[in-house]
């Protein structure tokens, strides 16, 4: 095919204009921010959360979650020599008020916060029958709530028990990784709120972040990963007792 | 002679399956959201919805930016990994939501398909505007949050009984909160 100059000239900037057209109104077009240099994950460290709930209620100001629901939660473990697949757990109001005082008694006692894992390969995603839900370019697992009917396959779906129904929007609701935050190049309230560096908002595209070396050198491991979701919220020092 | 004599009821019914897909052409113009499939089988606009929802917490690095005293005096004590909203929590004020103009006809068509969510109502944060005061943290409460002894905190952790310690007046009667060693002299 020939194309002069002159028709390439014209050609040109209406090439431009629709690419600008494709563009307009998507996160891509963000200033200073690009989906397809980013891959969200969380780390969590077991051996230094303390039970505070500071990121319970750190999450529950941010993101306006309703009174009784959780889009993050932490639980206590309490296992014995004994019987180590049966631990004993307790989470009163998702430990935002943290927790009932710890007697020392020849068993381990250790914290889990937990949230949405982000699945690489999230099983919520899949049962969406409208295509509500989705993982965004970035990794982050997000509700269109303006989409959402409301029907809670993705509530059942979820391995994790991360979801719930909003009950004022009677839509899904689930931890955004606080897309709001990362986008603008913020932490999480979560992280942000965590007194002990328990959690850290990691970007696994990102070769600078410290999670690759951490990753290497450290027995980290997701939950349930016999369910192959492709869980992204990995945990230090995570105890075999934890389901 | 034409061969399609007998056809006539066949192109009318041919016809009929045009005009239909053309109808369907145009009901789906208007019913399926412009940013549909943009990325995926989901509504591309609605990541930027999503960012668009207003941050709380400002960040530790905006608090530093005009509380360097404080932010000096915490990065030489116990407390440097502990950010400024760990304990002073967010500080914002909620404005009144601006009033939403009444939807057009349009509007109310498509509401039928995508649910009009209302906005988030805007914030005015401590950052912004210095008069939205934060309230002064009780540290007999915000100390004993993480500092309260248990079996259940990992061992390494400073931890004490309040009544044991001290059951007088409150933690920041004696440390600073903002770098706790003895010396710190009080909550200045």
């Amino acid at each position: 095919m020939n194309i002069s100059r002159r028709q390439i000239l014209i050609l040109l900037p209406a090439a431009a204009v629709a690419w600008k057209s494709v563009l307009a109104g998507s996160p891509e077009d963000a200033p200073n921010y690009k989906m397809s240099d980013h891959w969200w994950s969380m780390l969590i460290d077991i051996s230094k959360c303390i039970g505070c709930g500071n990121c319970v209620r750190a999450c529950q100001t941010e993101n306006d979650v309703p009174e009784g629901n959780f889009r993050t939660w932490v639980e206590r473990y309490h296992v014995s020599d004994e019987n180590m697949t049966e631990p004993e757990v307790i989470s009163p109001k998702g430990g935002k008020d943290g927790f009932p005082v710890a007697q020392e008694d020849g068993k381990k006692y250790f914290f889990v916060p937990k949230m949405c894992n982000h699945c690489a390969d999230s099983p919520c995603t899949q049962v969406c029958p409208v295509g509500a839900t989705f993982i965004s370019p970035d990794g982050v697992v997000l509700v269109d709530q303006k989409y959402c009917l409301g029907c809670a396959y993705c509530v059942q779906a979820c391995p994790y028990g991360c979801r719930y129904i909003h009950p004022q929007k009677e839509v899904a609701d689930k931890c955004t990784l606080c897309y709001h935050r990362i986008t603008q190049g913020l932490t999480t309230a979560c992280c942000e709120a965590c007194p002990t560096g328990a959690r850290q908002l990691a970007d696994l595209k990102n070769p600078k972040d410290p999670i690759h070396e951490f990753l290497k050198t450290h027995n980290v491991q997701v939950l349930k990963p016999q369910m192959a979701t492709g869980a992204k919220v990995f945990y230090n020092d995570l105890d075999g007792s934890v389901r | 002679m034409s061969v399609f004599k007998d056809a006539g009821h066949l192109f009318r019914f041919a016809g009929l399956f045009v005009l239909a897909f053309l109808i369907f052409l145009v009901v789906r113009h208007y019913v399926v959201p412009k940013s549909f499939g943009e990325y995926g089988h989901y509504r591309g606009a609605a990541m930027g919805e999503i960012a668009a929802h207003p941050a709380k917490f400002a960040g530790h690095e905006t608090c530093e930016g005009c509380h360097t005293e404080e932010a000096t005096k915490k990065q030489a004590g116990k407390h440097a990994q502990v950010n400024c909203e760990a304990c002073h929590g967010a500080i914002y004020r909620r404005l009144p939501a601006p009033e939403q103009p009444k939807p057009n006809l349009y509007e109310r068509f498509v509401a039928l398909v995508v649910k009009p969510a209302p906005p988030d109502p805007p914030l005015l944060r401590h950052a912004e505007d210095p008069t939205v005061k934060p309230e002064l943290p009780d540290t007999a409460v915000l100390c004993a949050r993480c500092h309260t002894a248990s079996a259940a905190k990992p061992k390494g952790f400073p931890q004490v009984d309040p009544a044991e310690h001290y059951p007088g007046p409150p933690c920041g009667s004696c440390h600073q909160p903002h770098s706790p060693a003895m010396d710190g002299g009080g909550v200045k």
